[in-house]
């Protein structure tokens, strides 16, 4: 008798009891269950819901990677301890030293995210009896990526508990939710505890402690520079899209995040329409305040002028609008339902990612409101789709009947 | 010729074990059985008894909303028994066939002098109304209520179907008196659509509008080529009649015998050697399955093709609509890492590390494993592009879920039948019962709209 057998025996023996739904999640991971299919279709396409899910994880493997070496290399850059990287395979920052520094900070921030979230996603499936959902696979490994490397674990797992329970179990669980989880664990951690979640110290590990101190280490990000019109710092183009930039642990490889959209978008599992007409939103609104600023409606002087300057096509290398384009605008449930939906929601993103950004100087980040915003909005927008196909009905009907 | 229908949405499942063409008669079968449930919402109300003998053309039992509508014996013999189930439930009915079939005389009609209202009486009289269902609801067609148009698919675009060019080859008489009868009860038109093949039996036909369909599946749906060509509108009522069940009614027309000849195709994976059959409405499936071999014992055999037919035991019998059987094997295992291994045995839409994209004419073995467990609604725009009707599939699953009957109205649900959504099923990440949704949602507009 094989693992498989007793497996086997052993689900058998616990069906219908509490804690089935929790054994069941851990079984399928090792095998695809033998369920059948019954009347309907006989026979079913290869894809579940775990393989959807499990492709979105590997897409962010490498930005998860790419951000472990990222953070100790912010470090290690300004304590000296190696020097600047000048291609994308420098060695400079593809380092041991760099990983150390880095893994150390970053793979607890994925275990607790991970291990808080599933545990809570647990006993909701053992208390209400249904199975467990993937929709935590995702999450859990976004959270880690859009907060500050140095954030302190109990203030994630606070977060956490608060995003799955209030963000998603309370709506009735996966597919219910109004508000992408992953957002608003950070939407969470960005009003309660605004200090870490924004300012000029906690975006390279370590800069918080050293406050203050003759060899203070700088935390302060290119986007939290340019809204004080202070310029780009000294972080070349190059640097911004590859990520050798400080910034929130996965988001700062603006190449990296390419290479996910299009593993996305090849495998079909994220909406294109969402990513393109995002982009083209974001792209719009920089436009039109490069326009505005060409007119000279707004001068130096004004607080705004700093973003407001900046190229349009350079708002995509900045903060974490691609980073949401890609990977959290495109979540399935919280999105547009409809085709033509998902263009209206995408555009809407980007442009009003984009103003936020120039409009609100001290928190300039708002790429995970304006997704947040237009989660709220996204069933307002499929209602008017769907009303046009009704519509389209209707008038059928009524030059039969005229 | 009308216009033609292209469409592109769809997606054909092309799956092993296609029949061959070659006829074989199927050895006579000792019982035949009827069951009830193949005509669906028909209480049926029993004529004769349990050790009755009856004819070929004889009726059983009519439904209980209109008497006018019968239903009679495929062959002559005797009603040996009447299986009940919950609550008196009529499951099945079964006959020991006589060796040789003898007929009722319904007596030779020559329907091109036939009034409609007459055609109507006899088709009634004589038990092939059931052959007849009509949209809104895909129920067996309402002989009060005149229909708009009549459509008949001649295009079998389904995994494995049984193609109609070949069972109906040299049956032309009877499919013209049988059109030209059924188009007079009508006041619109009767739509005939075939595939693209030039030796259709159907090319020559007159009294109907014949249109061309191509493009993947479900372009031989008939939901498909209505909604392409006259969709159907709040009040509206159309009929369709599947192409070889016109066979049957205008032999009876010519002949005055209600002969429940059909030629089905065996077909499946599990098939020593699928082939098509001579065979007739209700005969056990066994005769003609172990006639053709199996390669494997643990199998499903499926009354209709792998989307939308009934699963059988081999002891059963054929259903009243099905010109295809299907066996194919159980894919009761586990697999091990299943869910995250790259598959390139198994058809999948998507291209999360699926790879049947890459050959699209391979033909593929698939078991009845559901390749995943049943979960809530995630992903979204996978089902548009198989679905060619213009109904948003979501949406108008989720408003038969919650019952809202206004949604459902809105949305389109006069104009489909759960046949329609038979391919989102199959591509359904969340494993969701698509066509048991649409159904009990057509059962209950039924119930609160009529």
């Amino acid at each position: 008798m094989g693992l498989k057998q007793n497996l086997h025996t052993l689900k058998e023996k616990y069906k219908g009891t509490k804690m089935s739904p929790a054994f069941n999640a851990i079984h399928t991971f090792l095998y695809l269950p033998n369920e059948t299919t019954h009347n309907g279709t006989h026979v079913k396409a290869a894809d579940d819901l775990k393989r959807t899910m499990n492709m979105v994880i590997l897409s962010l493997v490498p930005c998860l990677i790419f951000g472990m070496f990222n953070s100790g290399y912010q470090y290690n850059v300004q304590t000296g301890d190696v020097s600047k990287a000048l291609g994308f395979l420098s060695t400079e920052f593809w380092n041991l030293d760099n990983l150390i520094v880095g893994a150390w900070k970053v793979l607890p921030l994925v275990v607790v995210s991970y291990g808080v979230g599933l545990l809570v996603e647990f006993i909701f499936a053992v208390i209400k009896g249904h199975e467990v959902e993937e929709g935590y696979l995702v999450t859990g490994m976004l959270v880690p990526l859009i907060v500050p490397v140095d954030i302190p674990l109990w203030m994630l797992s606070i977060a956490v508990i608060f995003g799955v329970v209030i963000g998603k179990e309370v709506f009735g669980g996966t597919w219910m939710n109004i508000l992408n989880p992953a957002l608003t664990i950070r939407a969470f951690l960005f009003f309660a505890y605004p200090t870490w979640m924004s300012g000029d110290k906690v975006w390279v590990t370590g800069a918080v402690d050293t406050v203050g101190q003759p060899d203070a280490i700088s935390g302060e990000t290119i986007l939290g520079s340019l809204a004080q019109n202070k310029g780009y710092l000294d972080w070349s183009l190059m640097d911004q899209f590859l990520g050798f930039i400080p910034g929130s642990v996965g988001e700062t490889s603006k190449l990296l995040i390419l290479v996910g959209a299009v593993i996305l978008i090849l495998s079909k599992i994220g909406s294109w329409r969402i990513i393109v007409s995002t982009l083209v939103g974001a792209l719009t609104m920089g436009l039109i305040f490069n326009g505005v600023v060409a007119q000279g409606w707004v001068t130096e002087s004004s607080k705004f002028f700093g973003l407001m300057n900046v190229d349009f096509w350079q708002h995509l290398f900045i903060g974490s609008i691609l980073f949401g384009a890609v990977y959290m605008a495109t979540d399935p449930v919280t999105a547009s339902q409809t085709n033509k939906g998902k263009w209206i929601y995408g555009f809407l993103i980007g442009f009003i990612s984009i103003m936020i950004r120039v409009f609100n100087p001290a928190y300039p980040e708002g790429v995970f409101l304006a997704i947040l915003l237009m989660n709220v909005f996204a069933p307002t927008i499929d209602h008017y789709v769907i009303n046009s196909n009704i519509n389209r009905r209707m008038k059928r009907l009524k030059v039969k009947t005229a | 010729m009308s216009k033609d229908i292209k469409i592109k949405k769809g997606l054909t499942i092309r799956l092993k074990g296609e029949a061959d063409k070659a006829l074989s008669n199927a050895p006579r079968s000792r019982t035949f059985g009827i069951r009830p449930s193949d005509f669906h919402l028909i209480t049926p109300k029993m004529v004769v008894k349990e050790g009755a003998k009856v004819l070929a053309g004889d009726t059983l039992f009519y439904s209980k909303t209109n008497d006018k509508i019968k239903f009679v014996s495929p062959v002559s013999g005797t009603l040996t028994t009447i299986e009940r189930g919950a609550k008196r439930v009529i499951k099945e009915l079964l006959i020991d066939g006589d060796s040789q079939d003898s007929y009722k005389d319904f007596g030779i009609v020559n329907p091109d002098n036939m009034k409609p209202d007459e055609i109507k009486a006899h088709l009634l009289g004589s038990g092939c109304w059931p052959f007849i269902k009509q949209r809104p609801y895909d129920v067996i067609a309402n002989p009060e209520v005149a229909p708009k148009a009549i459509f008949v698919s001649a295009h079998a675009s389904g995994p494995l179907a049984a193609d109609y060019d070949f069972t109906l080859k040299g049956k032309e008489n009877f499919l013209q008196a049988a059109v030209t009868a059924l188009s007079k009860l009508t006041e619109g038109t009767l739509h005939l659509a075939v595939g693209g093949s030039d030796v259709s039996p159907f090319s020559g036909l007159k009294d109907i509008s014949l249109c061309k369909v191509n493009g993947p599946h479900p372009a031989g749906n008939v939901g498909t080529q209505i909604a392409k060509l006259d969709p159907i509108n709040k009040g509206e009522t159309v009929w369709t009649v599947s192409a070889q069940d016109l066979v049957i009614i205008g032999e009876l027309l010519l002949t005055g015998k209600y002969k429940a000849d059909r030629i089905i195709a065996l077909a499946g994976s599990s098939v020593k050697s699928p082939k098509y059959y001579r065979t007739t409405i209700g005969a056990e499936v066994s005769t003609f399955v172990y006639d053709a071999g199996l390669d494997e014992e643990n199998v499903r055999v499926i009354n209709g093709d792998v989307l939308t037919g009934k699963q059988i035991s081999l002891k059963g019998h054929l259903g009243a609509y099905n010109n295809v059987v299907t066996v194919i094997p159980e894919g009761d295992d586990y697999e091990l890492f299943g869910w995250t291994m790259p598959v390139f045995n198994k058809i999948s839409t998507s291209r999360a590390l699926t790879f049947s994209w890459m050959f699209p004419k391979k033909k593929f073995e698939l078991n009845t494993n559901t390749n995943g467990e049943h979960r809530a609604f995630v992903v979204t725009g996978n089902y548009e592009e198989v679905f060619p009707l213009d109904i948003y599939p979501m949406q108008i699953l989720k408003a038969c879920m919650v019952q809202d009957l206004d949604a459902m109205e809105a949305l389109g649900m006069y104009e489909v039948a759960p046949e329609d959504f038979a391919l989102t099923e199959f591509i359904c990440v969340s494993k969701q019962p698509h066509q048991q949704i649409i159904r009990e949602g057509l059962d209950l507009m039924y119930k609160e709209i009529g």
